[in-house]
Parts: structure tokens; C-alpha cells; sequence
């Protein structure tokens, strides 16, 4: 082999080697259920039967209790905002106008918190205890996905106390 | 590094596994550990809480899931916390570290579990990320080219026929009827085989595994707790791998030094003299190299169970090894047994597990 720099030729210093690979992404029974519940305008949970504790959504089983989470829970359309942040910074393909407010949503009944947008307010406006609801799409337009909530609006009601949410920030 | 000199005798006290299946199409990993998780634990009537250690095995990129080890432990539920380590490997180098862990001695039990789906992903295009990403990684080399060439030079070098890849292939298959958990069983004879096509010429389609989803899990105990969880624990009397280098136009490829130098380490002779030998050889003329290698007689039982003809959950199947050498002790089938797991392409990585009915002496 001749060395690259004796042949007046730069040594090769980077190489770009493109990688691709394709997954079919399987979601579980239990989470499969929570999909299903979305297409249908609800919000499905299950309940450790150990603990008592309701997650939304299901993985299929208690992450504390590393058992099988079998009972089906229907949860409320309301909830509360345990805590948030004002996206503000601009990003390649985001489809909301900024300022907007993405919080951590606990609704009525659960004992796990997931990601929502919130919308109908100005976003100096919300706070943690915030009470708030699922808008869904029209009924057309539901589907096996988060997109079926359009977003989450103040219900307008008073908001709820620390003590309530502080476990589910 | 082989086997400590001292320490305490460690042994597999308890195994389940899924049942390997082509593809879980319904359940999450989650989903297919927790009853595995349960079922290794309530072979032997303890829960989580007596677990002093936890080590998983699993590869993010059969999934495409990034930390999917992280969320899998949810099968366990780890709280409180427990001590808990993860290996990117086969479930079978889990085992290895779980084995160190409890010969320092400040943990009793251990439980050991490992996942794989190779399902759900491009399998030829995720196992060429394995090579080395200069010179083979780009030419996307499918595993299954890579072995026909490695079986190539087994018959160029006159150490084995076609023929004799379909004996293997046959018998794995027929042995695997026992096997409730296996994916692929079947009574054909090698002559039959012959007339399958070539996959990649010299492969027929018999000589290659099958895609598998599938768990399985072990609990480790030392000491005397092994003989309080189990009548008849199998005592794990040598453990050591070995890696050979990665470029693969530098290995003999018809041989497995690294194999050798794992039984070796584990306390193996030249003739392993054992009852049942658990190979995992995903290809059939790799276990025709590591009969060679392991020095394995005519009287030892070779897979049982089916080996990795019958089912090859990648980062499960060299587990499943592992814990199908210690049910033939256990059930009181085997006094010794040992165990292999492979690793990489063609054999470039090997573990092997010596197993006995009877407590090692001298800690060993």
C-alpha cells in the first residue's frame, strides 16, 4: 500500500458512510388499547391491581410493581397542569405558532402525567393548577394518535391545589 | 479473564423462557418479559425482593429503541431501587457479569434476563452495523453471506460436506420436537434436505436459523442459598469469553481459537467431558467448528434442545443456552453440562459456561 502523502495525494481524513434502516414499531396490547381509546374520542388507562395506581398511557405493566396492569380505566376528558414551558424558539417543521405552552397534563384519576399542548390562552396566562380539557378533532378525523387531541383549553374552573399535583411534576 | 481462583461456587438455581416466535405482533417487550420474570421467579417461589442484583441483556438496534433496556425494566419494577446493570450483548455476558457480581460476595441471588426481537427491523442491514465501519460496514455484507463464506472455506478446507451441514440441520430440528418453546422443529431427513435451494450457495435453506422474537431469564445463587432455592442446582464450575478481532479477512475462519480459549478458561479440557453441550451455532456447519474447537466426543448430547436451528432470538439465544445446559442438570438428566454463546459474525466472539451437579471444590 503506498502511504497517501508521499504520492503528493491528501490523506483521507473523513469518509461518509450513510445509514438507513427501517423498524415496524409494535406499541403492545396496552398501549394498543390507549391508541384504539383515542380513535374513539376516550382516554384509556389500565390499574395496577397491586398498587392501585392508574397510568395513562398503558405500557401493560406497574413500573413500581412489575406487575401486569390489566384493568381497563376510562379516564376524565379534564385534568390539570402540573407544570409546563413556552416554546419560543423556532424549529424546522413546527406547525404551531410560538409562543405556545407544552405542560405535563394529569387528568382526573390518573397517577401519571403525559405532554399536551395548550391553546385558547395567551401563554403568559397559564400556571401550574391550571384546570384544563381535551379538545378533539372532529369525529372524522380521529385516528389511532395523539394528533386526535387538537389540544387542551382552561376549563375555567378554579385552579387545583399543589398538595393535589405536587407527586406529578 | 478466567475464572477467579477464589470466591464463592455460584449456580443457576432457576430458567424460563417465551415461547420463540417469528414475530410478537401484538406485545411490547414489557409485555413479553413480565411472564418469563414471573414464571423464572415462581419456579423457585421468590419475588423481586429477593433479588440482590439485576442484569438484563438486549441490543436498542433490533428495535430501533433507544435505552429500550431502561423501559423493559418495568417488567421488574424496580422500586425501591435495586441494583441493576444492562449489557448491549446477548443475555449470556449478562450472566457473566451477574457471575462476577455474586462471587465478590456481597450479593446472594441475582436474576438475569435478556429480549430480542429480530423482528421488527431490516435484521441483514442491523447486523452489518456490527462490522467494522470502514472497509465492511459499507458494503452492507447480509450475516448470512458472510457465514456461506465461512462455510465455504470449512469444505474448501476438507473438514466437512454439505451433507454433513444437512445431519446437523436434521437432527437440531428433530431434537427441537421436544422442545415446547422451539420455533422450528421437524422430522426430515438430511437426504431430503439436500434438495432445499441454496440460500447462499453453500447454505441451503435448512443451514440457516430462523428470525425469532423471544425472553428468557435465570436466577443466580451462591453459596448456600443455591442449595436452599433449588434440590439440585446447576454450579457453574468455569465461565470466561474470548474475542477474536473483528477484520475478518485475518481469522482462520474454519476454526474457533477464541472458543478454545474460553473453555480453557473455564476450566474445560482439551475433551470437554461433559454430558450435554448447549452450542449456540446459528448456522450448521458453526457447530461442526465448535465440536472441533470444544474437542466434544461422539457420546456428548449436542443441543437438545434444538440449538439456534430451532430458534435464534438475537441477545436471547446464547441465554437460552445457558439456561438449557442447567435444566439437564437440574432435572437430573446431566451431571455436566456445558454451555456456548456467540457473538458477531462467523463466531467472533464466544462464551462458554462449564456446569456441574456437584458444588466446585476449592471455590472453583
Amino acid at each position: 500500500m503506498t502511504d497517501a502523502t508521499s504520492t503528493g495525494q491528501e490523506p483521507v481524513a473523513i469518509m461518509e458512510s450513510p445509514i438507513h434502516v427501517d423498524y415496524r414499531f409494535t406499541a403492545g396490547l396496552a398501549q394498543s388499547r390507549f391508541l384504539k381509546g383515542l380513535s374513539q374520542g376516550r382516554f384509556l388507562g389500565q390499574r395496577c391491581p397491586r398498587c392501585h395506581k392508574v397510568y395513562v398511557p398503558p405500557r401493560g405493566s406497574c413500573p413500581t410493581d412489575g406487575v401486569p396492569t390489566t384493568d381497563e380505566v376510562e379516564l376524565s376528558n379534564q385534568g390539570t397542569v402540573t407544570t409546563y414551558c413556552v416554546v419560543n424558539v423556532p424549529f424546522q417543521g413546527q406547525s404551531i405558532e410560538i409562543p405556545y405552552i407544552c405542560a405535563q397534563i394529569l387528568l382526573d384519576g390518573a397517577n401519571l402525567a403525559f405532554m399536551g399542548l395548550i391553546q385558547e390562552i395567551a401563554a403568559d396566562q397559564v400556571r401550574m393548577g391550571m384546570r384544563v380539557e381535551a379538545v378533539w378533532v372532529p369525529p372524522e378525523e380521529l385516528g389511532p394518535t395523539m394528533a386526535s387531541v387538537r389540544h387542551f383549553r382552561p376549563t375555567g374552573e378554579p385552579d387545583a391545589d399543589y398538595e393535589s399535583f405536587k407527586e406529578y411534576l | 479473564m478466567s475464572a477467579a481462583p477464589t470466591g464463592r461456587p455460584v449456580a443457576v438455581v432457576s430458567f424460563a423462557q417465551s415461547p420463540q416466535v417469528r414475530r410478537e405482533d401484538h406485545r411490547n417487550e414489557v409485555e413479553m418479559l413480565m411472564p418469563v420474570v414471573e414464571e423464572v421467579f415462581s419456579r423457585i417461589g421468590v419475588t423481586k425482593a429477593d433479588m440482590g442484583f439485576v442484569c438484563s441483556g438486549s441490543s436498542d438496534y433490533l428495535v430501533g429503541a433507544p435505552f429500550s433496556f431502561v423501559s423493559a425494566l418495568d417488567a421488574v419494577g424496580v422500586w425501591p431501587p435495586m441494583r441493576e446493570s444492562h449489557v448491549e450483548m446477548d443475555g449470556a455476558w449478562a450472566l457473566y457479569e451477574a457471575w462476577t457480581m455474586l462471587r465478590a460476595g456481597d450479593v446472594d441471588t441475582a436474576l438475569v434476563y435478556s429480549f430480542g426481537r429480530s423482528s421488527p427491523g431490516q435484521l441483514a442491514k442491523i447486523l452489518a452495523l456490527q462490522l467494522d465501519p470502514y472497509y465492511l460496514a459499507p458494503l452492507w455484507p447480509p450475516p448470512t453471506a458472510l457465514a456461506a463464506l465461512q462455510a465455504r472455506a470449512v469444505i474448501d478446507a476438507g473438514r466437512a460436506t454439505e451433507e454433513d451441514f444437512a445431519e446437523v440441520a436434521a437432527r437440531s430440528r428433530r431434537q427441537a420436537l421436544a422442545n415446547p418453546h422451539a420455533q422450528l422443529s421437524g422430522d426430515r431427513a438430511p437426504g431430503e434436505l439436500m434438495k432445499d435451494d441454496y440460500v447462499v450457495s453453500p447454505l441451503r435453506r435448512h443451514a440457516l436459523p430462523p428470525i425469532t422474537d423471544g425472553a428468557a431469564a435465570v436466577v443466580l445463587a451462591a453459596g448456600e442459598r443455591a442449595t436452599e432455592l433449588c434440590d439440585r442446582p446447576a454450579w457453574i464450575t468455569g465461565i470466561d469469553h474470548r474475542i477474536e478481532t473483528h477484520a475478518l479477512g485475518a481469522r482462520d475462519l474454519t476454526s474457533s481459537p477464541s472458543t478454545t480459549l474460553a473453555a480453557r478458561g473455564a476450566g474445560l479440557g482439551e475433551r470437554a467431558a461433559v454430558d450435554v453441550a448447549e452450542l449456540h451455532a446459528p448456522y450448521a456447519h458453526q457447530e461442526l467448528i465448535l465440536r472441533d474447537a470444544l474437542g466434544l466426543g461422539a457420546e456428548v448430547s449436542v443441543n437438545p434442545s434444538g440449538g439456534a436451528l430451532a430458534a435464534n432470538a438475537l441477545m436471547v439465544a446464547g441465554l437460552i443456552r445457558i439456561g438449557e445446559a442447567a435444566q439437564r442438570i437440574m432435572d437430573g438428566s446431566a451431571a455436566r453440562a456445558l454451555a456456548h454463546a456467540t457473538s458477531g459474525p462467523c463466531l467472533q466472539q464466544n462464551l462458554v459456561c462449564a456446569l456441574a451437579a456437584e458444588t466446585p471444590s476449592g471455590g472453583r
